[in-house]
């Protein structure tokens, strides 16, 4: 799985993009925003308030409760700026 | 179509090719997004040096294609473009080029204003301000929804 961030959650992780296989709990995107968030500094920083986080997988928005699975692209970002 | 780039456009000559050979049009609207030199107003006033636009590759392109496919559902569009730029850019430096070619000029007009509305609130752009207090990430405004949600009203 391969997750992405962008804008300040690119700042505060400190990482741009990751190749990562999670614990065969996480399903959702949900659930994987619990793991990553457990591992705590800049990415329970980052991912503390996800009213203001919003999600794509496979390079469409999502929600939190969509699936995830191996091999899929997640990515995290703000609410976004452009135009 | 849609392009998204780092270099600057000309407005003249995009526009020109747009048009070009197609005579079916009668009316042709376009919205040009610039960087301004000032934000905000009263105490978060704020002078922007210069700004950085970050956008996620594969994505945008995506979305821009989804958000032109419904412009060209819901009106009757001869021609259509999107320009998008991207990197560093300063005060007056042209951001975005949206415009939309029709028999008559309603279609274009509504289309225009719709693309640029959800293209604010759906293509994966931020922006980096450079300010006198250093940089900071523009926050998504609330009015960018509501000038989005009258699209999904109607």
């Amino acid at each position: 799985m391969k997750v992405l961030y962008f804008a300040w959650l690119r700042s505060k992780t400190g990482v741009a993009e990751e190749t990562l296989v999670p614990p065969p709990g996480v399903t959702t995107v949900a659930g994987l925003i619990d793991h990553l968030r457990a591992r705590g500094g800049g990415y329970e920083d980052a991912l503390k308030d996800l009213s203001c986080v919003r999600v794509a997988v496979n390079q469409e928005f999502a929600e939190l409760d969509q699936k995830v699975r191996a091999g899929d692209e997640i990515a995290l970002f703000p609410p976004v700026t452009g135009g | 179509m849609i392009k998204i780039q780092r270099e600057d456009f000309d407005i003249g000559a995009e526009l020109t090719a747009l048009t070009e050979g197609r005579h079916g049009i009668g009316g042709l609207a376009s919205f040009v997004g610039l960087v301004r030199d000032v934000i905000g107003t009263g105490a978060g006033t704020r002078t922007v040096g210069a700004m950085t636009l970050e956008h996620y590759p594969g994505m945008t392109e995506k979305m821009l294609a989804k958000i032109e496919a419904e412009a060209r559902q819901r009106w009757a569009l001869e021609a259509c473009l999107i320009i998008h730029r991207f990197g560093r850019l300063e005060p007056g430096d042209r951001i975005v080029l949206v415009a939309t070619a029709s028999a008559h000029r309603q279609a274009a007009l509504e289309a225009c204003a719709f693309l640029i509305d959800w293209l604010k609130t759906k293509a994966p752009f931020w922006k980096l301000e450079e300010t006198a207090a250093g940089a900071q990430w523009v926050a998504a405004r609330a009015s960018d929804d509501q000038a989005a949600a009258r699209w999904v009203a109607e």
